[in-house]
């Protein structure tokens, strides 16, 4: 078997390289939620580049090995993102992209939340939020107890962190000090509802520092452009090199990124994009020097 | 099922007690186990591994919802998470996390909770748990143990470990008497015959067992022959056994220290409607939450006591084939 499990410095992809297969993804994604008539847009292209830059950069796996006890583990916690993951999967040779037609459908490996129980390669079932970052906690502790040194990544939605159990996990993971543990906070800044405001209605946080959240709760912290790949390669290096203290990647992102009337618009949380969209989108991820 | 003969007047031991130095021993054999607590190993005697094997017993302070999602964490790596907080706590409290995470994934998480049922030494309503039998019940794929005694107990999480389903143990606070001979062998999903009387079946789960065995002597002395079934694993229902007792009898009373509502009970008359409609009496708290006072004062007022359990086989036994008096 070819070992894909080490790849070293001079392997890494490129930030343009990672660039690209973002675009790719992107819009797959559109295209599967198209033809599903169902699921989350404004969230899956928030994430799109973390998981690009984790599963074709950062992490430590083999895609023809889903289950190899050494990988490095990823936590998609704000499950709802779900067809961002499925689609950097396939990207990554985990399935074949044609099983895209089968989302949502029933007898499906590709549910409408992550079903670690139906599709290789998912290393927690995740949906209801904020219960991601627990288990990547026992992920670390039991990894540390076996004496391996594989890495576990979790994916936090901002808006997810208002449930309770994050913070309960976080208090716990610093009491451990699990550096091999790290929450990337794809911070979009938009949930799917917000807030009564006297002037009517807002979508801010009360108070908006995860940043200082997570540092007085004893975490190493590094913010980054959560749709820049190279910052993305440097905060998750940043991350790994920490060995004392569990860190969190404030990745800085936008709702919708990449299609312009898709970015920051509240409505493209979970928005079926009707053929003109689509079309109008495609026009916007274009990679050059590529057929369209 | 199996037939066992229970032993008389049998020695008084902590069900508590006999859980952490039971996790003692398992830790030793299998290096997989480890232990998860939330601050209260020494009410749950997870302190007695603590001390014994400290690098694989993890403190995970007052949060019982992380804790469930840690463990759920450490199956997925290979190693076989016992979890310990009341049972109050871990069926309510940390439920969606144990849904999600344990049950959906079919995680091979052994989920203990301590504390079970009325008799909490007086802790009051917010520490008894009297729903987390139909709690976990309901739930796919989990399956639910509630233990006699200290020795059965002991063959229960030796089987827990041989098993990999995400499993339900539920635990008492205080000591009872061994009524399970040293060779009785548990099997999960095995019912045990305690007693063989053709005149009534009693039916009964967890330490409710001990008192049903009074029961059935107080009704003997009456002239009236029980038969006393012990069903430790209420998921998966040893169907056969209910149904042979009802079979043979024809007329069943449960008795559980938990809600007649989807526990025992529930299962009991579940499975008999289906299989063979057989008159019935549920002993068990009947839809309320209980209060702290002694264990004397709980039993008696709950209705949970050996003589209750007598009264509710004597009312249906007169009541014929009607229905009649309500136990």
């Amino acid at each position: 078997m070819t070992d894909t499990s080490t790849r070293s410095a001079a392997q890494r992809m490129s930030s343009e390289e990672l660039a690209r297969i973002s675009m790719r993804a992107r819009r797959l994604i559109l295209q599967s939620i198209h033809d599903a008539g169902a699921g989350h847009i404004g969230g899956p292209l928030s994430v799109t580049d973390i998981l690009v830059t984790l599963y074709f950069d950062t992490m430590n796996i083999r895609p023809d090995e889903p289950d190899w006890p050494g990988r490095d583990r990823c936590i998609l916690s704000k499950g709802h993102s779900s067809i961002a993951l499925y689609t950097v999967l396939a990207l990554r040779g985990y399935f074949p992209v044609a099983e895209f037609a089968t989302f949502d459908q029933l007898n499906s490996r590709l549910q409408g939340h992550p079903d670690m129980s139906k599709l290789p390669g998912l290393d927690m079932s995740t949906g209801s939020l904020g219960q991601g970052l627990s288990p990547g906690l026992g992920m670390g502790l039991g990894g540390r107890l076996k004496g391996e040194d594989f890495h576990t990544w979790v994916i936090l939605g901002d808006g997810e962190i208002q449930e309770g159990q994050i913070w309960e996990a976080a208090f716990v993971a610093a009491r451990y000090n699990l550096a091999n543990v790290t929450a990337i906070l794809d911070a979009n800044g938009l949930p799917q509802f917000g807030w009564p405001h006297p002037a009517g209605y807002t979508r801010e946080t009360p108070y908006d520092d995860p940043a200082a959240k997570f540092r007085a709760f004893g975490w190493h912290v590094v913010e980054c452009d959560g749709h820049d790949h190279a910052d993305l390669q440097r905060a998750f290096a940043a991350s790994k090199a920490e060995r004392s203290k569990p860190t969190c990647v404030v990745a800085h992102t936008v709702k919708g990124k990449g299609v312009s009337f898709m970015e920051g618009n509240y409505l493209w949380h979970a928005q079926v994009p009707a053929d003109d969209d689509l079309t109008r989108a495609f026009a916007e991820l274009r990679i050059e020097g590529e057929a369209q | 099922m199996i037939s066992v003969t229970p032993v008389e007047h049998g020695a008084e031991t902590p069900m508590r007690d006999a859980w952490g130095q039971n996790l003692v021993d398992l830790g030793g054999e299998f290096s997989s186990l480890v232990v998860l607590d939330g601050d209260l190993a020494n009410s749950t005697k997870a302190d007695v591994f603590a001390k014994a094997l400290p690098e694989r017993f993890f403190e995970m302070g007052i949060a019982e919802q992380n804790m469930l999602g840690v463990a759920a964490g450490f199956a997925t790596v290979g190693f076989v998470p016992w979890v310990s907080t009341f049972a109050a706590f871990l069926a309510k409290r940390a439920l969606d996390q144990i849904r999600v995470v344990i049950a959906q994934p079919g995680l091979n998480v052994k989920m203990c909770g301590s504390y079970s049922g009325i008799l909490t030494g007086k802790t009051g309503k917010t520490h008894i748990s009297v729903e987390d039998i139909a709690v976990f019940r309901c739930m796919p794929g989990v399956v639910t143990i509630a233990p006699a005694d200290d020795l059965e107990l002991r063959g229960a999480m030796r089987a827990m470990m041989h098993d990999d389903r995400p499993t339900y143990l539920r635990l008492t606070r205080d000591p009872g008497p061994t009524i399970f001979p040293a060779d009785y062998e548990f099997a999960i999903g095995q019912a045990a015959l305690l007693r063989d009387g053709g005149d009534i079946g009693i039916i009964s789960t967890g330490v409710e067992t001990i008192r049903a065995l009074d029961a059935a002597r107080q009704l003997a002395a009456d002239g009236v022959e029980a038969s006393v079934l012990h069903v430790p694993t209420i998921k998966p229902l040893d169907v056969e056994a209910v149904v042979a007792v009802a079979e043979k009898t024809g007329a069943i009373v449960t008795a559980e220290d938990h809600s007649i509502l989807g526990g025992l009970g529930g299962a009991v008359a579940e499975c008999l409607a289906e299989h063979r409609p057989t008159r019935m009496r549920r002993i068990g708290i009947r839809d309320v939450y209980g209060e702290s006072a002694p264990n004397d004062a709980m039993l008696e007022k709950y209705r949970l006591s050996s003589r209750h359990i007598a009264d509710a086989a004597r009312a249906l036994l007169g009541a014929g084939a009607g229905i009649g008096a309500r136990a």
